[in-house]
């Protein structure tokens, strides 16, 4: 990947039009937005698990996982959940309304590390918006890796993000892909229910050696999550999550995504292993 | 390095010569302590100030200030119109938190509200002598050799001037008359014997070695919630103190005017607010936890970063904590030994 364009001032957002939304959930959307400039936006280049910063002026600015992936260049997708005042107020914007962008940041999934290895994506509720990245990267650039699972719980089959498209994805001969839902209220929900621990007993014959776990989910899950993969062998270092922090720069001066006294997680993260969590306090 | 002299008694014509580089700002007295002022008449400056209320970064990271305006769809800044400054009375440890300040605002990202400011800024250093409060002496900050552009130490009748920059070289040849450059046998003398005299006037016996190790072995210590227990989530401690950089970033609006005004200010790790993430959830609910976020930043991560811990011995923490929290208290109470408060 090319390092950030550089910029006289980082802290200056870049204009992008929001070119379409699409409701996700009641409160969750994504916005699909592309740089003004067209030359910005066809080179704009980022790597899955990074994330950029969002401002609506007057009201304030924002970090967002950036959900698309840079195999499809030209536009880029955050997907939102209603929660607060900027989001709030993304959530009004109509659609060709100009807003200001910067990043990406942060270090993103190293994606350059996982060539020839499986690859087990485990997503929870809104883990699916930065791991949506990955996994679109991943099937793009399919001959890259080895083996490919995809497990993803939710609530409930409404509560699933990028239900369609995921659904669709079964048809997938090149990927493993293990949709649960805690409870099927519909009564028509086509895949498994239950937690999705239950869904490791479908991963076999895997070299743990050669293997990527990325767990994006509700920090409750990590735990039962973890055992899990631990059960297969696999290095901790080779455990990747993404955390959660409040940001106002992304650029690693105003400390509030601080954790362990010096790691500023726009810099240094969001993408930590699971060896950083247990060496390091205070990261989940 | 250069060194010249000058007669105590041509310090004003000095400063007032060196001054047509650009604003003279400097310790002022007001009531029983000293502030960062401007200097518009030279019979206010005061070379006697030990330690400023607010550190010399409020004028290169000022405490709010406008980041950039937002009208008509566009983001826009100006910082041509930033004056040239002159900072004098800068101590070492003034200094080397600057230091410490450079080279935090240029890593990754350089900060460029930051460094417009810096590069319009001369450094005038002065000699000090430690107070009961000072431990400069515990962190390896008590002289400098670098980070200034002229540094003055006080022999009695003159001073003695390293010449630190080309900058601080242009000042001194702006103003010929005044300078000796010829620096004497005696001269020297009395240097050292200041220097010696000096290094004996430290009053505490605080000592930091291997801190990192103790504050990364003792996170799960009582003594964060003990002292959790006494904090008052002030702020008042990452206000005064010359190496805390954290700001919050504000959209602003005013009636009557057109546009908005995106607002950097400080902030501080002490507030509760500060780990906050949308949805409510705290990273840092308790005050416990905060204190030991200040304290593993200050003498444990930065010292794996940084090569030193992001504190200088300034004393202002302890000058200014309303319930004796401070860097010195805490370096003892996490080694086991008696406070006296």
């Amino acid at each position: 990947m090319s390092p950030a364009v550089p910029q006289v001032n980082p802290y200056l957002p870049e204009p992008m039009r929001l070119i379409r939304r699409d409701p996700l959930t009641d409160d969750v959307h994504l916005f699909q937005v592309r740089a003004v400039d067209m030359n910005r936006a066809m080179t704009l280049d980022y790597r899955p698990g990074q994330f950029m910063m969002v401002s609506i002026p007057g009201i304030g600015e924002a970090p967002f996982s950036i959900s698309s992936t840079p195999s499809r260049p030209g536009l880029v997708e955050f997907g939102i959940r209603k929660v607060g005042r900027i989001t709030e107020s993304i959530f009004k914007l109509k659609e060709n309304s100009v807003i200001g962008v910067r990043g990406p940041y942060g270090n993103g999934f190293p994606v350059e590390k996982m060539l020839g290895h499986n690859l087990i994506i485990v997503m929870g509720g809104l883990g699916a918006i930065p791991l949506r990245s990955l996994l679109l990267y991943a099937l793009d650039n399919r001959d890259q890796f080895n083996d490919i699972y995809l497990i993803y719980g939710a609530r409930t089959p409404g509560e699933m993000l990028f239900r369609k498209e995921f659904l669709n994805l079964r048809e997938r001969e090149d990927l493993h892909c293990l949709l649960t839902v805690d409870k099927d209220d519909t009564g028509k929900w086509p895949c498994h229910t239950g937690l999705p621990t239950t869904l490791f007993r479908h991963i076999k014959d895997i070299d743990p050696l050669k293997t990527t776990v990325v767990v994006v989910g509700p920090p409750v899950m990590y735990k039962f999550i973890v055992a899990e993969v631990l059960k297969l062998n696999i290095p901790k270092q080779q455990i990747l999550m993404s955390l959660e922090r409040r940001m106002k720069c992304g650029v690693g001066k105003c400390g509030h995504c601080i954790i362990g006294g010096y790691i500023y997680t726009c810099l240094e993260g969001p993408v930590f292993s699971y060896w950083d969590v247990i060496h390091m306090k205070g990261l989940i | 390095m250069r060194a010249v002299k000058l007669k105590k008694s041509n310090l004003k014509g000095f400063l007032m010569c060196a001054g047509s580089w650009g604003e003279l700002w400097a310790p002022v007295k007001r009531n029983d302590r000293f502030i960062l002022d401007k200097i518009t008449d030279l019979s206010q400056l005061d070379s006697t100030a030990l330690r400023t209320t607010l550190p010399f970064k409020k004028l290169l990271f000022p405490p709010k200030f406008s980041m950039f305006r937002y009208e008509a769809g566009n983001y826009a800044n100006d910082m041509s119109g930033l004056p040239k400054r002159i900072l004098f009375g800068l101590h070492p440890c003034d200094i080397k938190a600057l230091l410490i300040m450079d080279e935090f605002f240029a890593k990754e990202f350089k900060d460029p509200y930051y460094y417009e400011r810096r590069n319009r800024t001369a450094i005038i250093g002065l000699s000090c002598i430690p107070d009961e409060k000072c431990f400069c002496n515990a962190t390896m900050n008590e002289t400098v050799t670098e980070g200034f552009d002229l540094f003055f130490t006080d022999l009695g009748d003159f001073y003695l001037i390293w010449v630190g920059s080309s900058l601080g070289d242009d000042l001194i040849r702006e103003c010929p008359n005044l300078v000796d450059t010829a620096i004497g046998h005696q001269d020297l003398k009395k240097y050292i014997q200041w220097r010696k005299h000096r290094s004996q006037q430290f009053k505490t016996d605080i000592d930091l070695i291997g801190m990192p190790d103790i504050v990364e072995l003792s996170q799960d210590s009582p003594v964060w919630e003990e002292e959790g227990k006494k904090c008052l989530s002030c702020g008042a401690c990452t206000i005064v103190c010359p190496t805390c950089p954290c700001y919050n970033v504000l959209d602003e609006t005013e009636l009557g005017k057109k546009g908005i005004e995106r607002v950097r200010r400080w902030d501080s790790c002490m507030f509760k607010e500060y780990s906050m993430v949308a949805g409510g959830h705290n990273f840092r609910e308790a005050r416990s936890e905060r204190l030991k976020l200040r304290f593993t930043h200050k003498l444990q991560a930065f010292v794996g970063k940084f090569g030193k811990p992001a504190c200088t011995g300034c004393g202002r923490c302890i000058d200014t904590c309303p319930v004796g929290i401070d860097i010195f208290s805490m370096v003892k109470h996490l080694k086991g030994e008696e406070v006296h408060a």
